[in-house]
C-alpha cells in the first residue's frame, strides 16, 4: 500500500516509517508541517526545515506545508497537504508516529476518515522505555534538540539516546514523572542516522536559545 | 490463558490494535496467544480460558464480510470480550443490527451499572464508524450517541465500543481475572 508519513524528523515519526517499511509498506512521500507557532499542540517545531536533508538521505520525496500554527487552522493546512499527497502520490494511507496523545491521534484519524484513507499509528500506546530501547537496538542515532519541562535544562541539548540516557530519564521518571520518551512534550529529538538513511547526517551548526527549563537547539545538518 | 483474536486486515495495524492489548496482559504477567481470525484452528480453543476479540481501523470493515469465521462463538460458554469490531461481531452473531455512528477520540461515557470496575462517568477513547444493537444484550453504558458496553443476557459475552487498550486499561486485566 502506498502511504504518506507525517514526518517531523524526530525519533517517533522516523521509527514509524521504519516499521512501515519493515512490514512491506511503500512510503511514497513524507509530509512535514512547518508551524510558525513554537507552542503548536499538533506539530513538532524545532529544526523542522532540516527534514529536507533527512528526506534526501532516505530517498523519499518531501512535501513541506507551512502553517501559522493557529489551533484549528493548522488542521485545515494538514488536510490540504494530505489531499495533495493523495493526488500527487496516489496514497491510500497515512502513517503517524503518535504514541500517547489522543489529541493528535484523533485529529489525524478524523482527517483520514473524511478522506477515505487508512490511518496507521504503529507506535500507539507503546511503553516509552520499550520505544527508547528499540531505537538503540535498531541503531537509531537520535539527538535531543529541545527541552521544555522541569528539571530538564540546557545540559540536555545535544544528548544522544543511548543506555546512559535511558538510565538518566528513568531517574527523572521515578522522581518527577517525566515521560521517558518525551511524549508529554518534555523534549523533542532529531534523527541523525538510522537504517533508512543512506548515510548519517552531521550537525554543522547550532543556535542555542532559551532559559530555565525551556531550551531549543536549532541545528543545521549536512 | 487468553486467546486474542486479531481482526485487522492490514499487517501494520497489529501494532495499533493488538500490541496494546498484549502489552497490558504482559505487564500483569497474564499468558496469552494472538491469532488472526482467518487462521483460527478449532482444535486449539480448549487451551484458552477466555477470549478477547480486537478492534481494527476505521476504514477496515472486512471482518463484517467474514462473520462465518466466528460462528463457533455461538457454541461456547467461555468469557469473551469484544472490543469495537469485536463488539460488532458479537452483536451481529446474535441478531444485532449494524448502525452508522462515528465517534473519534476521548468521549464521555456513562456507566448505568458497574462494568469491570468502571462506573458512573468515565472518559473513554473511541474509534468507530458503526455500532451494533442487539436485543440479546443488556446495556451497561452509553455515550451521548450510542451504546458503549454490553453483556449477553445468557452467556458471559461482553462488548465495549470504546478502546480499553488506550484508556481504562485496567478493564482488560479485570476481565482477564474474572
Amino acid at each position: 500500500m502506498k502511504c504518506a508519513a507525517l514526518f517531523s524528523g524526530g525519533k517517533d515519526s522516523t521509527y514509524a516509517v521504519f516499521l512501515a517499511r519493515k512490514h512491506g509498506y511503500d512510503v511514497s512521500c513524507l509530509i512535514s508541517i512547518a508551524s510558525e507557532n513554537p507552542d503548536s499542540y499538533m506539530f513538532h517545531t524545532p529544526s523542522i526545515l532540516q527534514v529536507k536533508k533527512q528526506s534526501e538521505v532516505m530517498g523519499v520525496p518531501l512535501i513541506i506545508q507551512r502553517t501559522m500554527g493557529e489551533k484549528e487552522k493548522e488542521l485545515k493546512d494538514l488536510k490540504e497537504v494530505i489531499q495533495k499527497a493523495k493526488i500527487d502520490f496516489e496514497i491510500e494511507g497515512v502513517i503517524t508516529g503518535s504514541v500517547e496523545s489522543a489529541y493528535q491521534a484523533s485529529r489525524v484519524q478524523r482527517i483520514c476518515n473524511e478522506m477515505g484513507l487508512e490511518c496507521f499509528n504503529p507506535l500507539w500506546q507503546w511503553d516509552q522505555f520499550e520505544l527508547l530501547q528499540e531505537l538503540i537496538r535498531e541503531h537509531f542515532d537520535v539527538v535531543v534538540i529541545s527541552v521544555s519541562a522541569y528539571p530538564l535544562d540546557k545540559s540536555w541539548l545535544g544528548r544522544r539516546i543511548d543506555e546512559y540516557f535511558i538510565k538518566e530519564v528513568r531517574k527523572l521518571f521515578n522522581r518527577f514523572g517525566i515521560n521517558p520518551a518525551g511524549e508529554g512534550g518534555e523534549f523533542e529529538t532529531f534523527v541523525l542516522g538510522c537504517p533508512l538513511f543512506r548515510r548519517s547526517l552531521t550537525i554543522v551548526d547550532k543556535q542555542v536559545s532559551g532559559k530555565d527549563n525551556s531550551w531549543r537547539m536549532e541545528i543545521t545538518v549536512l | 490463558m487468553i486467546l486474542i483474536i486479531q481482526c485487522c486486515r492490514e499487517k501494520l495495524h497489529y501494532f495499533e490494535f493488538v500490541k496494546p492489548i498484549e502489552d497490558v496482559l504482559k505487564k500483569d504477567e497474564i499468558l496469552f496467544e494472538s491469532v488472526h481470525y482467518s487462521s483460527l484452528n478449532k482444535r486449539v480453543f480448549s487451551k484458552f480460558d477466555k477470549i478477547i476479540i480486537s478492534g481494527t481501523s476505521l476504514k477496515d470493515n472486512f471482518f463484517l464480510q467474514d462473520l462465518e469465521y466466528f460462528s463457533w462463538l455461538k457454541k461456547i460458554d467461555k468469557p469473551v470480550l469484544g472490543i469495537c469490531a469485536g463488539m460488532h461481531i458479537l452483536g451481529l452473531l446474535f441478531n444485532g443490527v449494524l448502525k452508522r455512528r462515528t465517534e473519534i477520540g476521548l468521549t464521555d461515557v456513562f456507566f448505568e451499572k458497574e462494568f469491570f470496575g468502571l462506573k458512573n462517568n468515565v472518559e473513554c477513547y473511541e474509534l468507530h464508524n458503526f455500532y451494533v444493537e442487539s436485543s440479546e444484550f443488556e446495556v451497561f453504558a452509553r455515550s451521548r450517541n450510542c451504546l458503549q458496553a454490553v453483556k449477553h443476557k445468557e452467556k458471559p459475552f461482553y462488548g465495549v465500543l470504546f478502546h480499553p487498550e488506550v484508556r481504562n486499561k485496567r478493564l482488560l486485566t479485570v476481565f482477564a481475572g474474572i
